[in-house]
């Protein structure tokens, strides 16, 4: 799983229907100091986050799909929770 | 998942089994800003999008499952949605560097 700041939000109505009743944010990872930032991309909301939240995300499929109980969901990354600190050694 | 822009479509005669009857469409990965991030690459359409449309894509095997009938064929890229918003907050609102120590969110 990767951490990452909620940015923005995305509404689309007419889409596959396994997005639907579900919030769909922009977010962009986060990186440790010096390093190159990686691409923003587009999450499933499952933890109520909101902008400017940090967020635990999962990146892969099987597990997203184990999130939305649903087999057939074309979803791959899904955000699993809301991150209050992280402590880094 | 990722944005992208519908920039044309493309139409194969000769395609792997089970394709057939699968809208193909031109389409440019878009970063937040709407930037083009990367080529162009090919699509399926599963929401009718058209050219010029924002959209949502998804990638690797959640393609494929975004198939409306036969689910593994082989397709890497689906646009699942059309984007009617995209709201991003300015880059300045927020930190994206993590330190070491503790880092306080909450």
């Amino acid at each position: 799983m990767i951490l990452a700041k909620v940015i923005g939000t995305v509404v689309t109505t007419i889409g596959h229907s396994d997005f639907k009743h579900r919030r769909l944010l922009v977010v962009q990872p986060l990186v440790m100091e010096g390093e190159k930032a990686d691409d923003d991309f587009v999450a499933l909301d499952a933890s109520h986050a909101g902008i400017g939240d940090t967020v635990l995300i999962n990146r892969e499929g099987g597990g997203a799909r184990q999130v939305l109980k649903n087999p057939d969901a074309p979803v791959i990354s899904v955000i699993v929770g809301i991150v209050d600190s992280i402590n880094i050694g | 998942m990722l944005l992208g822009r519908v920039e044309g479509s493309a139409v194969c005669s000769v395609k792997y089994p089970g394709t057939e009857g699968l809208k193909l469409l031109i389409v440019q990965p878009l970063n937040r800003h709407l930037e083009p991030v990367g080529a162009l690459q090919v699509a399926v359409d599963v929401v009718q999008a058209g050219a010029g449309d924002i959209c949502l894509m998804v990638r690797s095997r959640e393609a494929a499952l975004a198939m409306p009938d036969i689910k593994f064929v082989p397709v890497d890229l689906a646009l699942v949605g059309i984007v009617d918003e995209l709201s991003v907050h300015p880059d300045s609102e927020f930190d994206f560097v993590l330190k070491k120590g503790v880092n306080p969110f909450a």
